[in-house]
């Protein structure tokens, strides 16, 4: 479904992501680790279209789409959980899901999406004539994960979708990833908690200073190898 | 009790011109982050094409001087702000500033810098007594017709789907885009109601003063972008409470500052606003997308 080739994205002088090569097929979750700073966050920007000028070839179900711009990538079907939420506060819950189907071009069955992702999340229907500034953290992170499944997305980009969690939340974000991997949808999870998110993921990339330093299948890699793997002591395998 | 309604009149007159030329400044800057100082030529050129078209019967002179501006405001986005989209703040605010010379030196070559003088609606040199009182129609069309489009406005922000996906570009372009909100199609729509406003605004002023100049909108952008500094940059309703809040001061100034004084109203005016900055930085309103995120 998604295949990334030599992706160089840079911030001025700064190499953020080098010749990161990547592939996940259709339905599957594949994790993408690596300490603070490897270039996690850079690499699912540049998927999702924000680095215009990153080199290589991202190509979606064969198309290219490296350079598009965010919008047309969005309508192509690619969407993007950031990492801090970036839900509007100032639109209520409702207009927050609706802003989520921008993208799509069957607007009949918007408000039966909708629908649906308020029970996914139930505490959304308590919300969806609030601010959706008002809510907490995780009401606000259940937000963004359902403002990103509105849009009916073909790949879903999850950027650390349990951070700064309470416990409780984690389980329901893994819950939920567990959920939609089962419904077959393809997701690419960017997470610091690597333990479970190598539970719930298919197959994992580890990056390490903007390089891909290991790839590896389901049980393949144990979330206590990552330290070391993350202070330089494995490389490809 | 009759000073006190002709105080009121006068303030929401006032207030009423401040709020539709911050309004149509705060819209731009909400979503572009630019402070668009060609905003006071989009009214030039509403107060020349109502001189233009003055042959016509007034509604269709309105009307297409409103269109007109709309269609300017439009072409402004097109051809000078769309290829210079997500640079600097700097860079828009000089190509603004740009902008502005140039529509001022194009006018100028086509009108000279003689003001010229219209008639735009016979009604609106006309009073009409309630009660004791004279109110001027032009200010009675002026309340009216802000509180009109501050309405209308006000239900395509909330209740449309253009409108919802504007204040959501407000508060995080980049995030908009990413759910698959057109920024083109979002833009173009600031800048045309943008206009709309710049437009209105234009055929008040001149059914005001009679008189249009290639600096005529100079005086109403200064006055717009303080009422939106006021309000909060970027907030719609900021904008709105900050032109009325601007309109009342300088009424109570006209009411109340001695003779000697009241030639130097708009000075008091704008110390009043340079405290109140000073205390409110970010103005009456906090906008979101200005704010640090937690």
């Amino acid at each position: 479904m998604l295949r990334v080739e030599s992706l160089d994205v840079r911030y001025g002088r700064v190499q953020a992501v080098r010749s990161l090569c990547l592939e996940v097929r259709a339905g599957e979750v594949v994790a993408l680790l690596g300490p603070n700073g490897a270039g996690k966050t850079t690499t699912l920007t540049a998927i999702a279209g924000q680095h215009r000028k990153a080199g290589g070839v991202v190509e979606l179900e064969g198309e290219g789409i490296l350079g598009l711009g965010p919008q047309p990538i969005a309508r192509r079907g690619i969407s993007l959980v950031p990492e801090g939420r970036r839900i509007f506060t100032t639109l209520t819950v409702g207009e927050n899901l609706r802003i989520g189907a921008s993208a799509r071009r069957d607007r009949a069955s918007v408000e039966a999406d909708i629908e649906r992702e308020l029970e996914r999340f139930p505490v959304l229907r308590t919300y969806l004539h609030s601010e959706a500034g008002k809510m907490s953290g995780g009401e606000q992170q259940q937000l963004a994960i359902s403002r990103a499944l509105v849009s009916r997305p073909r790949l879903l980009l999850l950027d650390e979708p349990s951070l700064g969690l309470a416990p409780v939340l984690v389980d329901l974000v893994f819950d939920t990833i567990e959920q939609l991997r089962a419904d077959g949808l393809t997701i690419l999870l960017v997470e610091q908690n690597a333990s479970r998110a190598l539970d719930v993921a298919d197959r994992c990339y580890v990056m390490r200073s903007g390089e891909l330093v290991v790839s590896a299948s389901q049980g393949e890699i144990r979330a206590e190898d990552l330290a070391d793997i993350y202070l330089g002591g494995r490389n490809h395998s | 009790m009759t000073t006190i309604i002709q105080f009121v009149i006068d303030a929401l007159t006032a207030g009423s011109y401040y709020a539709l030329f911050a309004l149509g400044i705060a819209l731009i800057f909400g979503i572009m982050q630019l402070v668009n100082f060609a905003h006071g030529e989009l009214i030039m050129i509403g107060g020349y094409a109502v001189y233009v078209f003055s042959d016509m019967p007034w509604p269709l002179t309105i009307a297409v001087a409103v269109a007109v501006v709309v269609l300017s405001a439009l072409l402004m986005e097109r051809l000078a702000f769309r290829p210079i989209r997500g640079a600097n703040p700097a860079t828009l605010l000089i190509s603004s500033f740009a902008l502005s010379f140039l529509l001022q030196n194009v006018g100028q070559m086509i009108f000279t810098t003689l003001p010229k003088s219209t008639d735009v609606v016979p009604l609106f040199t006309r009073s009409v007594d309630v009660g004791g009182l004279t109110i001027g129609w032009l200010s009675i069309v002026t309340i009216g017709t802000t509180a009109l489009l501050l309405c209308l406005l006000a239900v395509f922000m909330g209740r449309t789907e253009t409108g919802v996906q504007m204040r959501a570009a407000a508060e995080d372009f980049e995030m908009a885009e990413l759910c698959g909100v057109r920024s083109n199609r979002v833009i173009a729509t600031a800048f045309g109601l943008g206009g709309l406003l710049a437009g209105v605004g234009a055929v008040l002023l001149v059914g005001q003063t009679g008189s249009i100049s290639i600096g005529m909108g100079l005086t109403p952008v200064l006055f717009g972008f303080t009422a939106a500094a006021i309000g909060g940059l970027g907030s719609l309703p900021g904008a709105v409470v900050g032109g009325y809040v601007l309109g009342f001061g300088s009424a109570l100034l006209q009411q109340f500052l001695p003779d000697g004084a009241a030639g130097y109203r708009d000075a008091f005016l704008f110390a009043g606003v340079f405290a109140l900055m000073a205390f409110r930085p970010g103005g009456l309103f906090r906008v979101a997308a200005l704010s640090p995120r937690v």
